[in-house]
């Protein structure tokens, strides 16, 4: 494999930006997508029951289908709607609906496992519906669900790169573009795959990290 | 929606389970040998399963499948679109496949294996007799859930030409103009696919429990 450091240094602005591109839709899918999956978890916990079968539809239709496949709905299907999106929005919305129905599964499983005696004792200490989730559900759920939410995170990052299917300038698509124009494509995607392979690794050790540090705060499972 | 369209929808769907079967089994065999690999005493052997799995899990499939659909190619293998994305399919569920596989190979109890020793089994015979059906008993539930997955993740072979459910949705909405409707079935019989899949587990999981510790 030759190194060419003229070809590489005209291709920095363009892989520069295709970072933020990638950066942008992964962190900005993920925290819409967690907020999103907070509320249908919610919903479904407290909401009426018209309500919960509705959102569990959704979880479940997100759930088996291919991410592609709500993409490719979103991007060409959603202007026959009325909803003409560009790339790179149509693109976090996507991974913000995707991810958001797992992440909504993932809370709902942190709620069931807070034992209901301490549900119950802080109803009858008069403690309102919204100080029960801030003040109990949320501070005793937190240590179990870190560990699948970092594994989901990680799961979008990965999925960032569908986007470049619907033209989204992301990472993957940015190499392909300029792999298929140099003839060095192979190379271009190896590395591109080593570079998600070392953020993927990262994550998860930051992710470890984060659970050891609030090891801590563990309560007592009833 | 013409009939016409959804026979070739529901015909595309044949080969999104063919390649999604083939790759899950192969995915099985390969899965088989890096978790005994990891398993194994050698520190190079258990590094480089450990390798295998941690690269196939960390990278993105669709990277995967477009370098495996570039590389053959230069490597002198030239083999149609189907068999790269069959190959990178199978070779991105074993690495999945060998993590569970570890769990369940570890969790084979010592006495049956020193049980199998003294009645004179081989090491071959201890594996197809005693630790391959433990071990893919314990790992079912997982098993069917890389199933649905890889079902899923079929849709990416798409990409590189391959003509799936994926990708006739795509080329018949190209012809109709009709993306809302072609996409939304498209998803319609992954959902579906995958609800029989799942709930066919589900009735094989309880069928073989016994031996279980709960």
């Amino acid at each position: 494999m030759k190194l060419d450091f003229e070809l590489i240094a005209s291709m920095a602005p363009d892989l520069a930006r295709a970072l933020g591109v990638t950066a942008l839709t992964w962190l900005g899918g993920a925290v819409v997508a967690l907020a999103l999956g907070f509320l249908v978890a919610l919903g479904r916990r407290y909401g009426p029951r018209a309500l919960n079968a509705v959102l569990a539809g959704y979880v479940e239709l997100i759930r088996g289908t291919p991410f592609l496949i709500q993409l490719f709905l979103l991007y060409y299907g959603g202007p026959f709607i009325g909803l003409s999106l560009d790339p790179v929005p149509a693109g976090l919305l996507g991974l913000a609906i995707y991810g958001a129905a797992y992440f909504s599964e993932i809370f709902r499983a942190g709620f069931e496992a807070v034992p209901s005696g301490h549900v119950e004792a802080a109803q009858c200490l008069g403690l309102t519906r919204a100080q029960i989730v801030r003040r109990i559900l949320i501070p005793e759920m937190t240590m179990l669900v870190l560990p699948p939410t970092v594994n989901m995170v990680i799961v979008l990052m990965k999925e960032t790169a569908v986007l470049s299917i619907i033209t989204v300038p992301e990472l993957t698509f940015t190499i392909s573009n300029i792999g298929s124009a140099n003839y060095a494509f192979v190379e271009s995607l190896f590395l591109l795959a080593c570079f998600y392979w070392g953020l993927v690794e990262m994550c998860a050790r930051l992710g470890r990290a984060a659970e050891k540090r609030l090891a801590r705060f563990r309560f007592a499972a009833a | 929606m013409s009939w016409k369209l959804l026979l070739l929808l529901l015909q595309a769907a044949g080969w999104t389970i063919v390649i999604s079967s083939i790759s899950i089994v192969i995915g099985l065999a390969i899965g088989t040998v890096v978790s005994a690999a990891m398993l194994a005493h050698s520190r190079a052997l258990s590094f480089a399963g450990r390798t295998f799995v941690s690269f196939f899990r960390g990278a993105p499939l669709l990277v995967q499948l477009l370098l495996m659909y570039n590389l053959l190619p230069i490597l002198g293998i030239n083999v149609p679109g189907m068999v790269a994305a069959i190959t990178a399919l199978s070779l991105c569920t074993a690495a999945y496949q060998a993590e569970n596989l570890r769990g369940g190979f570890a969790s084979v109890p010592r006495g049956l294996i020193e049980a199998a020793d003294m009645l004179g089994l081989s090491p071959l015979q201890q594996f197809w007799r005693i630790r391959a059906p433990i071990a893919l008993r314990m790992t079912l539930p997982a098993l069917t859930n890389e199933a649905i997955m890889i079902l899923k993740a079929s849709s990416l072979v798409s990409v590189v030409g391959v003509i799936e459910l994926t990708r006739m949705a795509q080329d018949l909405s190209a012809s109709t103009f009709k993306p809302l409707q072609l996409y939304a079935v498209a998803g319609l019989l992954y959902f579906i696919i995958n609800a029989v899949v799942a709930s066919g587990a589900r009735k094989l999981e309880r069928s073989i429990r016994w031996g279980i510790k709960e």
